[in-house]
């Protein structure tokens, strides 16, 4: 049963990265113009040039077979050439790929470590502590990551100047040091969010007949939320959880353009602004690709966690 | 207040009790009020709830829902929800139940076995039947592990269940409702209480496995000397498998008496309602009997009158001028202030009069 | 059908579809104090995009470098941004884009959304089983992500990113009311309609999309908010509304070049706006929400 469910999963996988490649190649052709100047980004190109970009998109080609061959490009590693810079897409990806990942992995601790540890909190002890944390999440869950960033930077840099405003460090520690804005600004509203899906989550667990009976049998309160209300909280805390840092890499562009950061997202915006195409493609395809595959996991972990599983989505 | 002839002052038949008795009983109630808030009102949901338990000895709680049944049977345990507001007296083999905390509490419920109505939401979905089976005895009486699957699957086979290895290593999923709740029983059953509370153990489930697993109950508790609460709305299945059965009306006791006696010989007018609203198998009725009127929740009932007055086909005036006391009378307790005047006529006039519509002769 | 005796002839069996949804006055009832002063603000917000253009005191666009980062004084409550505009003109000059464009993806999402919750709760099977599966898919593309890919291709501006953002949106709107179409489809009214040759349209349009209307109404509301968020993000990058046309996002990218200067309050101000509607939005749909799920 469990195997079905994971064979779906994975279908649905290949599903979603098929369509979502086929969007982002198809997007050529929704372009103003023919192909050749939405992957020239309208400049003025020397013929010879038209005609390696016509070669390497095979657009003598029928559509599908175009298709075909830039989806297998692709899975070798091969997507294309920036017309702005003269180089290979993959190399200007893997060279930036680092600090988006960096950057969503440490707003992936924070989410973990505060916003569940507040709900948690707050659906264990109701009263002040609860009301408190309530106030605070439904603030800062209104809080967009670019607003928080001039917040941060004009409180904890201009002001305090704990931390630098801009740019990515040198080494691990100023790595940490320059992160740590960005971070907090990707993670805050999330952050939000997670915390008030924990604290309801906690509430409707403890409120479980089944808690009744563990405590009717004479099980201490410490074992009691631990075995019995976490651990059964912890099934819509995962999916929340997960499809929350899988949003964040979309949410990543907006951060690493405020603090200027050299990332995926901040490059693939600048990419847009330039209407270099070919870069828009590849990172798109990156970052849907690592979206689709954390919610993919995201759902393998909500296999593990709930034995009911046996097919059909994850309950919402 | 003075009684009609004949009667006894409850206070006096509580401890004594109607049957002989070896020592003191093993939980004695006596009379418990739970006020709950509900909606910002607090509201009497038990109202002088006093029984008692002696070891090894089964006892029926029947009532229709809202009487109050389950609540006492929470509150004996403990469980009620957060700002009920309790008084009375609990005491459990010598010990005050109400000022029981920590670890002695935890120690009180080990002893005292809860069995729940309804084991699909009673028993954690994402634990193994394993975990929950042994949960109690690793964690409040330190059996190591492999120990504590040994008797478990043991008692699994004692309920029925067989391949108990295999089967502590599934998911309650994975079990239909019948098994589930014998799953129960024997996790009820496996830290070797002294009472078991049973709440409604088999009106979850299928008519056909009702039955299967009640026998199952019953005869363990007999195997193993246990005292039991059983709380049921069935008044015939109470009478058969306890040895008293008291009847509960808006969150009082109305009748106490021997099981054997209950059916034929009831001291309350509600209790021969409810004997002769149960469809009869043997004969076949021109119109059930139902009761008339709805029946009313404890915080409903009033404060100055008897609360089943104004369903009863018996009322006079008196009924209404005070809340009646629960009285010894045949061996029995009953809160019916024109007991004595009724006896032995309640069943005769009972069916009669509900289609009837008219009072009985006697008046 | 048989004449009655009477001589009028009534169908078999009358049943009237009962009515949960009610008019906005009705929703706004049971909000709570929070939901009052969030529709207060929300309000306020849609008048002022309505004419804030109008009662701007000083011109939103009109530069003058003199004046870039003069704080606050007299009529010019919030001082003037970085090119010397004054910068309460240019907040209720901007409500206008800041409020029209998540009007339009949330309109977008909802029409499309509700269809196909409609249409995959009516005709269930396999055309449920197919409409489900394609949302499921849908789901793979963040809305801020097609919302870059549309202005790399079809160049900045608001109307590509509202377009894209509906589109991303559509899958959650419809996922939410497909469960509450399916429910509401399978009361027996519905039965009873169609038993009496009532046609599938007027049993959608007339008896199930309005039933489920509390609940549209609340995803709208709460939709709104994540819109707005979205759509400043999108001009905050620089690929939504361009400047020099006021917009609150427009205003957060602008004016960032105050902050290392310690001059963040224009930058501020904008962001304090788009947080105030989002916070207002978010609460009101919130507690529209509890309320609709508690009427089904």
């Amino acid at each position: 049963m469990r195997w079905r469910f994971l064979a779906r999963r994975l279908a649905m996988l290949v599903a979603s990265l098929l369509v979502a490649s086929f969007v982002i190649f198809g997007a050529l052709f929704l372009a103003p113009g023919n192909p050749v100047a939405a992957l020239s980004g309208g400049r003025s190109l020397p013929a010879s040039s038209l005609r390696v970009l016509e070669a390497r998109y095979h657009l003598n080609q029928p559509f599908f077979a175009q298709y075909w061959y830039w989806l297998s490009n692709a899975l070798h590693g091969n997507l294309g050439i920036s017309i702005t810079l003269r180089e290979n897409v993959s190399t200007l990806i893997a060279s930036r790929v680092w600090t988006t990942a960096g950057l969503v992995l440490y707003a992936a601790v924070i989410i973990l470590v505060i916003g569940i540890g507040m709900g948690v909190l707050a659906g264990l002890r109701p009263g002040i502590t609860d009301t408190s944390v309530l106030v605070t999440s439904a603030i800062s869950a209104a809080i967009p990551s670019f607003v928080a960033a001039i917040i941060l930077i004009a409180l904890f840099a201009v002001k305090l100047r704990w931390f630098p405003a801009l740019g990515n460090g040198s080494d691990l520690v100023s790595n940490i040091r320059h992160f740590t804005l960005p971070a907090f600004a990707l993670a805050l509203s999330s952050l939000a969010i997670v915390a008030r899906v924990t604290r309801s989550a906690i509430r409707e667990e403890a409120e479980r007949e089944h808690v009744q009976t563990a405590t009717s049998r004479g099980i201490p309160r410490r074992q009691l939320v631990r075995r019995h209300i976490l651990r059964n909280a912890a099934i819509p805390i995962t999916t929340v959880s997960g499809i929350t840092i899988a949003s964040l890499i979309a949410v990543a562009a907006i951060v690493e353009t405020a603090f200027s950061l050299n990332g995926l997202g901040a490059y693939l915006v600048a990419s847009a602004q330039d209407k270099d195409l070919a870069v828009v493609q590849g990172i798109s395809l990156v970052l849907v690709t690592a979206f689709v595959v954390i919610n993919v996991a995201v759902d393998l972990a909500y296999a593990v966690l709930d034995p009911r599983v046996s097919m059909g989505s994850r309950a919402q | 207040m003075s009684y009609p002839e004949g009667a006894q002052s409850a206070a006096a038949t509580v401890s004594s009790g109607p049957q002989a008795r070896a020592g003191r009983p093993l939980l004695e109630v006596e009379d418990l009020t739970v006020r709950l808030q509900v909606e910002g009102v607090r509201r009497a949901v038990l109202r002088d709830v006093s029984l008692s338990v002696s070891p090894g000895e089964a006892v029926g709680l029947v009532g229709e829902s809202g009487s109050g049944k389950s609540m006492t049977a929470r509150a004996i345990d403990r469980l009620l929800p957060r700002g009920a507001e309790v008084s009375g007296q609990i005491n459990f083999d010598g010990s005050d139940v109400m000022a029981l905390g920590g670890a002695a509490l935890r120690g009180y419920r080990n002893q005292v076995a809860m069995i729940f109505q309804d084991p699909r939401a009673h028993v954690n979905p994402v634990r193994r039947i394993g975990d929950f089976m042994t949960e109690a005895l690793r964690t409040n009486l330190d059996v190591p592990a492999a120990e504590a699957n040994r008797r478990a699957a043991e008692m699994l086979a004692q309920v029925g269940i067989s391949d108990g290895e295999r089967r502590l290593r599934q998911y309650p999923h994975e079990m239909s409702g019948g098994m589930l709740q014998r799953v129960m029983i024997a996790a009820a059953l496996l830290t070797e209480p002294k009472l078991l509370l049973a709440d409604e153990p088999t009106t979850a489930l299928d008519v056909t496995t009702q039955a299967e697993v009640m026998a199952i109950l019953d005869d363990l508790r007999r195997e193993f000397g246990l005292a039991m609460l059983f709380i049921t709305h069935d008044l015939e299945l109470a009478a058969a498998i306890c040895d008293r059965t008291a009847v509960m009306y808006a969150g009082q006791i109305v009748e106490v008496r021997e099981s054997a006696l209950l059916h034929d010989d009831p001291l309350h007018p509600y209790t021969a309602a409810l004997s002769a609203a149960r469809p009869d198998i043997a004969q076949t009725a021109d119109r059930l009997a139902a009761i008339p009127g709805r029946p009313l929740s404890a915080f409903e009932a009033p404060d100055a009158e008897c609360a089943f007055a104004p369903r009863c086909p018996h009322a006079r005036d008196i009924c209404r001028s005070q809340v009646p006391e629960l009285v010894g009378l045949d061996g029995g307790l009953s809160r019916c202030v024109r007991a004595i005047d009724l006896r032995g006529r309640l069943l005769a006039a009972g069916t009669q009069t509900y289609s009837a519509g008219e009072g009985d002769s006697d008046a | 059908m048989s004449a009655v005796p009477g001589g009028t002839a009534v169908p078999l069996v009358t049943v009237r579809a009962p009515r949960r949804g009610r008019r906005a006055a009705g929703l706004l009832r049971g909000t709570g104090l929070a939901g009052m002063i969030s529709a207060g603000v929300i309000a306020l917000a849609t008048v002022v995009a309505l004419i804030g253009g109008l009662i701007a005191p000083f011109s939103p666009t009109l530069p003058n470098l003199a004046l870039a980062f003069v704080g606050p004084s007299g009529a010019h409550v919030f001082g003037y941004d970085y090119e010397g505009r004054d910068v309460l003109s240019r907040l209720l000059a901007g409500a206008q884009s800041s409020m029209l464009g998540p009007l339009a993806v949330v309109t977008g999402a909802l029409v499309i959304g509700t269809m196909l919750a409609v249409i995959a709760a009516w005709r269930r099977g396999l055309v449920d089983a197919f409409i489900g599966s394609g949302l499921d898919i849908l789901f793979a593309f963040p809305g801020i992500l097609l919302a870059v890919l549309a202005a790399a291709v079809f160049g900045a501006g608001l109307w590509a990113a509202a377009i894209s953002l509906a589109i991303a949106y559509m899958p959650y709107v419809a996922r939410v009311l497909r469960g509450a179409a399916l429910k509401e489809r399978s009361q027996p009214y519905v039965a009873a309609l169609e038993v009496q040759g009532a046609s599938a349209t007027t049993i959608c349009l007339r008896h199930i999309v309005p039933n489920i209307m509390p609940l549209i109404v609340a995803q709208a509301t709460i939709l709104f908010g994540y819109a707005m968020v979205d759509l400043a993000a999108v001009s905050f990058l620089g690929l939504g509304v361009q400047p020099p046309a006021p917009n609150w996002g427009v205003m957060i990218s602008e004016n960032q070049v105050g902050i290392p200067q310690g001059y963040p309050l224009p930058a501020l101000a904008a962001g304090a706006c788009i947080v105030a509607v989002v916070i207002a939005f978010n609460v009101l749909g919130e507690r529209l929400f509890e309320q609709a799920q508690a009427r089904q």
